[in-house]
């Protein structure tokens, strides 16, 4: 590869990701935007926590699929049934240990939480593990029965699902300490969505963390921009995208056990409902970037908080909309990936 | 003479062509051979459902595109129809009303989201598709006024059509020449004319450009031809196709919800029939819309008895339950893909390619 060829990408993706400072200030826009066409200041302090809570959620489940595809060019249509997978191991975990969720310390609740969220990430996983050898990896590189496959996979997951927990819709009722909501001033917030907040912080920076300051990071980076060079600079890839994919969908569980206590139940049919969610959003972000699916995820979950308030009719649409504005206005999504 | 009726494209083996004609047979006679009204119902599903999965095989088989909005443009036809004869009176005027409405409506939305989607990746376009497709049901059953919300709509068709119609008390066979009859053989007849039609377009010049598409779009747009042009045009004719068959469904069910037109499962079920069957075939639509409409309404049974005789055994029996039918159709299509992608087609016409060498 001629030098001038190698170089000129990077030289035009290096600037760029220093200067594009414009989408970082979507979020904040939107959220200033919304200020004056609420009734009262309370109001939108709710709708923005509960929309922020919403696109942690959101991001915390896509992100994982957009850095498979931005690896490996991998686009994964079964990415839901992880998601339901998470949110079915929690109820049965969570129901296991009833004694402690039904309590009303919030040690004890975590307590219950937190091995719930461990064992569907885990489950999820491992079953990510399996989904990709079995599955994906045929059809490396053939789009057309990548979709098919996945979509196939994603089928028989779900009635693998209702086979073990049944087709019917099953109640996840929070943990007692963490229902109800806390007064900010006026404003009523439930305590649920800042833990979920808190938790997609959590993940954001951890994410953040590994993509930026360890060898891992740097070579997941590399990869995304251009996976033959780091092939031939002698990194095994292939592994790499395994990792990836595997952590990617152990997010989707711990992702799926947040939306099931969102939503405060579970079917089968929720990671088919989730998947369209997550494609709009990654589709926003620009299909690759990280931070383009954050910045993707937060916009839809406070744009779907806000109309739903304002305009419930548009609200069903705002995904759609949204995603149309910013196609208009940039083709490849937030943040393009540099060799797409 | 045969061969012009089949636009050249004849099925090419010896066992394919004996199980279209068992299955085109028993298509045409099947008020007289099946009695009852579920044996009935199943055939005219599957005559609609040869038209739709043939039409997303020109999409899917013979483009190389994957469109997730597949049943949009059926649910368009079939309330198309649906709300002209609930509104107007229930004549051909307003069948012809609806239909060229939901055409006009179809062919505007496919091209949109053709022009807008298509020039990019395969997978790009199935996940606008798949964004579209959920707002547009949603869209659907929000406008209950016009649409009839969750509950669908029921209506009226045309007083030859309707059940209580009996041409002067004439019967063939022991079976009454009534409104049911002729709205079958209506169907029958139409959906025979979509194929064929069909089959002359994967035929044409303009349908050998389309798998010039599929095979390598870089060649076939340094060849000349404009990728976008051809695909947008492929996306637009199989919409159509998509209505007019939405449009027969909502004829015979008389009645149209979003459960019966648009939703996803519906496409889920399209892509296993057309996968199944056989891709970029044509006649893997007539045998996998057939041996998934049968297997949706029989399987069940036969799985009740296998289920039932493994009663004592805990999985095997949850795995055998008769709603899990699906689970068993998704696991074929997936060894489909990778096994024989050309489908069952494909597979019966390269086994009679091996037998001719052989001798």
């Amino acid at each position: 590869m001629s030098p001038s060829v190698a170089t000129a990408p990077a030289a035009d993706a290096l600037p760029q990701l220093v200067a594009d400072r414009i989408p970082l200030l979507l979020v904040p826009a939107l959220a200033l935007a919304a200020l004056p066409l609420m009734s009262s200041l309370s109001t939108w302090v709710t709708l923005t926590v509960a929309g922020l809570a919403m696109g942690m959620i959101i991001f915390i489940i896509a992100s994982g699929l957009t850095l498979v595809f931005g690896l490996m060019d991998v686009l994964n249509f079964g990415h839901g049934v992880f998601i339901a997978l998470g949110a079915y191991l929690a109820v049965s975990v969570l129901g296991a240990m009833s004694g402690w969720t039904g309590s009303e310390h919030l040690a004890l609740n975590l307590l219950a939480v937190l091995p719930a969220m461990l064992v569907a990430m885990a489950v999820a996983g491992g079953v990510g593990f399996a989904f990709e050898r079995v599955i994906i990896r045929p059809v490396y590189g053939q789009h057309l029965k990548q979709i098919m496959i996945t979509m196939g996979g994603m089928i028989v997951g779900e009635e693998l699902i209702k086979v073990i927990w049944g087709p019917q819709t099953i109640p996840l009722p929070l943990p007692a300490a963490f229902r109800g909501s806390l007064l900010l001033g006026d404003a009523a917030v439930e305590k649920y969505r800042l833990i979920a907040v808190v938790i997609g912080l959590a993940v954001f920076a951890a994410m953040f963390w590994v993509l930026s300051r360890t060898k891992v990071g740097l070579l997941i980076r590399a990869g995304v921009q251009d996976r033959e060079m780091v092939e031939s600079l002698g990194y095994r890839i292939r592994k790499l995208f395994v990792g990836v994919f595997v952590a990617g969908s152990a997010l989707a569980g711990l992702g799926g056990v947040m939306w099931g206590l969102y939503q405060q139940n579970v079917t089968p049919q929720m990671g088919a409902q989730v998947n369209v969610l997550i494609f709009i959003v990654i589709i926003i972000g620009g299909l690759g970037s990280v931070g383009g699916c954050f910045i993707g995820a937060l916009l839809v979950g406070l744009l779907a908080n806000y109309t739903g308030f304002l305009a419930p009719k548009v609200a069903l649409f705002s995904n759609i909309l949204l995603m149309v504005l910013i196609l208009l206005w940039r083709p490849q999504g937030i943040f393009p990936v540099a060799k797409r | 003479m045969l061969s012009r009726i089949f636009s050249g494209d004849l099925p090419r083996s010896r066992m394919l062509a004996l199980v279209l004609i068992a299955i085109v047979g028993a298509l045409a006679l099947a008020p007289f051979v099946f009695p009852g009204a579920k044996a009935l119902n199943v055939a005219a599903k599957i005559c609609v459902f040869i038209v739709l999965v043939a039409s997303f095989d020109l999409l899917l088989g013979y483009t190389g595109i994957v469109s997730f909005a597949h049943t949009m443009f059926f649910g368009i036809g079939a309330y198309g129809v649906a709300i002209a004869l609930t509104r107007l009176a229930p004549s051909w005027a307003a069948i012809a009303a609806g239909v060229a409405g939901a055409l006009a409506l179809s062919f505007g939305l496919s091209l949109l989201i053709g022009l807008f989607s298509l020039r990019v990746k395969a997978i790009f376009y199935a996940m606008i598709t798949l964004a579209v497709a959920s707002a547009f049901q949603t869209f659907a059953s929000q406008l209950s006024e016009i649409t009839g919300g969750e509950d669908g709509l029921s209506f009226r068709v045309p007083e030859v059509l309707s059940h209580g119609f009996v041409l002067g008390g004439h019967s063939i066979l022991g079976v009454p020449v009534d409104g049911k009859l002729i709205s079958y053989y209506l169907l029958f007849a139409l959906a025979v004319a979509l194929f064929l039609l069909m089959l002359r377009i994967v035929n044409s010049p303009f349908g050998r450009v389309l798998q010039a598409i599929r095979e390598n779009d870089f060649r076939a747009e340094a060849l000349g031809y404009r990728t976008v042009v051809y695909r947008t045009f492929s996306n637009v004719l199989s919409a159509g196709f998509a209505t007019l068959a939405g449009a027969l469904l909502a004829l015979w069910l008389r009645y149209n919800g979003p459960d019966t037109s648009l939703s996803f499962e519906i496409m889920i079920d399209i892509l296993l029939m057309v996968v199944i069957g056989g891709m970029g075939t044509m006649y893997g639509a007539v045998i996998g819309a057939t041996l998934f409409i049968v297997a949706q309404n029989y399987l069940q049974d036969l799985m009740k008895l296998a289920s039932d005789a493994a009663l004592g055994i805990p999985l095997l029996s949850s795995l055998l339950h008769p709603d899990r039918w699906l689970l068993w159709l998704g696991i074929l299509f997936i060894l489909s893909v990778y096994r024989f992608p050309a489908g069952i087609v494909g597979r019966l016409r390269t086994r009679s390619k091996s037998h001719s060498a052989a001798q």
